[in-house]
């Protein structure tokens, strides 16, 4: 699950992170009642920064014509007249897809005095099957572009799980860093609040770009995390109420929501032929075949070991509320599930929504052709597939046809 | 003769009470397999279907029954522990169905169990199957939920991150006439106990393997490990699907596992890598079978 910047600083904060003070707020009034106290404070300028689960947003634009997601302000009007046009506008980024995102929240918070930018994240390394922290030099640029061309600036430090991410290791990073002096602690603490938040929410991910040395109305430097990203492992959600919390459901795809209401793993695509099929690896073979025959998936959808009746039905009208369908193709492989069972699921399923779409459907396993007569016999047009091959194929003919 | 499972494996099943459990350990019976033993704390003393003794501990269990290996069918929250549990009883062999653990706590009983003489396979996986000389492979050792009649018995290994597309495969190779030494489901989640490349090399030194079918998709680099190997030492001939072509990156597809992250761990890399190494792709799910047969 992903959360926002300003959510992912607050649980930051909590756990020690050095972050630029600042309040989410969703009026241009409150906008502006955080940045009177803000330049009240002596902060000579706030950021004003949309809140989207998408990045990119400083070079967005948005559809209303005003540039750019994150924007420098140098008085508490500009910060109210920020606000105005951000909020309830849809803003269009790199990483948004060209429909944009809606922004509903703003995040004002003190501008810093910038010295330097770093990249800072923690996540899970895959390989050794540890936390690693990652950091770089290369701040406020994109990762993956540093990692293909010079993948010497990235720093790495694995985390032993029995112990921890030890100070030595955050200092080591500092250091590595080209920190020097007092900053070398500063930064050491960070990186292991950071560690930190990442392990007590279960985190897939936390990232800093940038972490800066920063400089106050003195000169004196200390390191904070200017932006944040964090997502939470799903499966670990049921134990981290405080984050669950935080879920914001304008970020989320409609059929998507209703999906998950429903214990259907969905996930919505561009495409033209809907998918029905019980398993993940067999759910993504399903869409890939698809397209490997010339059609386009609409989703992906695995309606797992259970299939009921109802999510059958649910499956259904979730697909066929997409409207770029124009042909569904369920694949069923019965193990446990018998096919006669997930057959009256979905000639039940049919009959409810009133389906008009070339529907193909291929069954294979347990009581299989208990199955295919009941699909036979129910009257309706469904086509049937010897294989997935042949399956794939009918449902591409039947909807470029 | 096969690997990790034998038909007289003695096998203990953790949470045989729950619904869920219970299903699979009859199913298993009705296979044929072993099972000696359920474990549910403070159940201990009752019996499963009057046939299984149910114990209190794993530790119990072994002690009466000489189980080698455990299923365990706990809920998330609990499933760490009951690994940790089988481990600490001295299983040879542990297999975790359980789908949903957060991946924190498998890191932290990977950590925990290094060195230990237990095999954990999974989680989040249908399981093991090792098809015996019965009607419809009755006879053999089935762990788990993979259904247990489209199984017969003979020398293709099959490895694989996910459950009903085994089955497809399992499926294909019956109905041609040839037989499995031992299916292996490792499980679709980020952290596991046993890797494509573990059981390939089991498939390697196990002199009833002919020839494997690895299935894996998208997410970490789990088929690229074991294609590096493969080039270098596998003596029997290697067929493989990758599924997840058309999955968006950043998007996790059902498996906790199975998501393309900062550009890594796309299906395209690893078919690259396993044509490389000498593996034949399996365009579709639907020629997994006969890709094999082709090789061999």
């Amino acid at each position: 699950m992903n959360i926002h910047e300003y959510q992912a600083k607050q649980l930051l904060a909590q756990n020690g992170v050095a972050v630029p003070p600042g309040e989410v707020c969703e009026q241009p009034v409150a906008a502006r009642a955080v940045a009177d106290t803000l330049f009240a404070e002596g902060h000579g300028m706030v950021v004003v920064k949309s809140q989207i689960h998408a990045g990119g947003r400083g070079k967005g634009t948005f559809k209303s014509g005003f540039q750019g997601g994150v924007k420098l302000c140098k008085s508490p009007q500009a910060v109210e007249d920020t606000a105005r046009a951000m909020l309830g506008q849809v803003l269009v980024t790199k990483q948004t897809g060209p429909d944009g995102r809606q922004v509903t929240k703003i995040l004002v918070t003190a501008a810093q005095d910038i010295r330097k930018e770093f990249y800072l994240a923690v996540l899970l390394d895959r390989a050794t099957s540890r936390p690693v922290v990652m950091a770089s030099t290369e701040g406020g640029m994109d990762i993956e572009e540093v990692a293909a061309r010079t993948p010497e600036k990235i720093l790495r430090e694995s985390v032993d799980p029995a112990v921890g991410l030890m100070p030595y290791q955050a200092r080591k990073l500092a250091a590595l860093l080209g920190l020097k002096g007092a900053l070398i602690q500063d930064a050491a603490k960070l990186i292991l609040a950071v560690y930190r938040a990442f392990w007590n929410h279960d985190a897939s991910l936390v990232e800093i770009n940038p972490l800066c040395i920063i400089a106050d109305a003195d000169g004196r430097e200390s390191v904070a995390a200017v932006d944040a990203k964090m997502s939470i492992d799903d499966n670990a959600l049921y134990r981290q109420k405080a984050v669950q919390e935080m879920r914001d459901l304008n970020e989320e795809a409609p059929l998507e929501i209703e999906a998950s209401r429903h214990e259907l793993n969905y996930i919505k695509l561009d495409g033209n032929i809907a998918c029905l099929v019980n398993g993940a690896g067999l759910a993504m073979a399903t869409m890939d075949i698809i397209q490997h025959f010339g059609g386009s998936p609409a989703n992906f959808l695995d309606v797992g070991g259970g299939a009921s009746k109802e999510q059958v039905t649910a499956a259904f009208r979730i697909i066929l509320s997409d409207p770029n369908v124009q042909g569904i193709l369920v694949n069923i492989f019965g193990g446990i599930m018998q096919c006669d069972v997930i057959a009256h699921g979905i000639v039940a399923a049919v009959k409810e929504t009133g389906l008009s779409l070339p529907l193909v459907v291929r069954l294979e396993g347990n009581n299989v052709e208990l199955g295919k007569g009941i699909l036979r016999d129910s009257g309706l047009p469904i086509i049937s597939g010897d294989s997935m091959a042949d399956a794939a194929e009918k449902v591409v003919q039947a909807v470029a046809s | 003769m096969a690997i990790l499972v034998q038909s007289d494996t003695k096998v203990l099943v953790q949470g045989i009470t729950g619904s869920f459990g219970g299903r699979h350990a009859r199913l298993s019976l009705e296979y044929g397999s072993q099972i000696v033993a359920g474990v549910t704390p403070g159940k201990g003393g009752q019996q499963f279907e009057n046939k299984v003794p149910i114990f209190d501990t794993v530790s119990q269990a072994v002690a009466e029954t000489g189980a080698t290996a455990s299923a365990i069918f706990v809920p998330p929250p609990f499933a760490a522990d009951a690994i940790l549990e089988g481990v600490d009883a001295g299983l040879g062999l542990v297999v975790c169905i359980t789908e949903g653990i957060p991946v924190n706590d498998m890191v932290k009983v990977k950590r925990a169990m290094a060195g230990s003489k237990t095999r954990l396979i999974g989680p989040n996986c249908p399981g093991i199957v090792t098809p015996g000389t019965g009607k419809d492979s009755t006879g053999g050792c089935r762990i788990g939920i993979s259904p247990g009649y489209i199984h017969k018995q003979g020398n293709i290994g099959v490895v694989s991150r996910s459950g009903t597309l085994t089955y497809e495969a399992v499926w294909q190779l019956t109905c041609r006439g040839v037989g499995q030494s031992t299916c292996v489901g490792i499980g679709g989640d980020p952290v596991n106990g046993t890797s494509h490349l573990d059981v390939i090399q089991m498939f390697n030194d196990d002199p009833d393997t002919h020839g494997i079918i690895m299935i894996g998709e998208i997410g970490g680099s789990a088929e690229e490990e074991a294609a590096a190997w493969i080039k270098q030492h596998c003596r029997k001939p290697v067929a493989g699907f990758i599924a997840g072509a058309t999955a968006p990156p950043g998007r996790r597809m059902g498996h906790a596992g199975a998501i393309v992250s900062g550009g890594k761990g796309t299906a395209a890399a690893k078919i690259e890598a396993l044509r490389d190494a000498g593996v034949g792709i399996a365009d579709t799910p639907s020629v997994m079978a006969d890709t094999l047969l082709n090789m061999m």
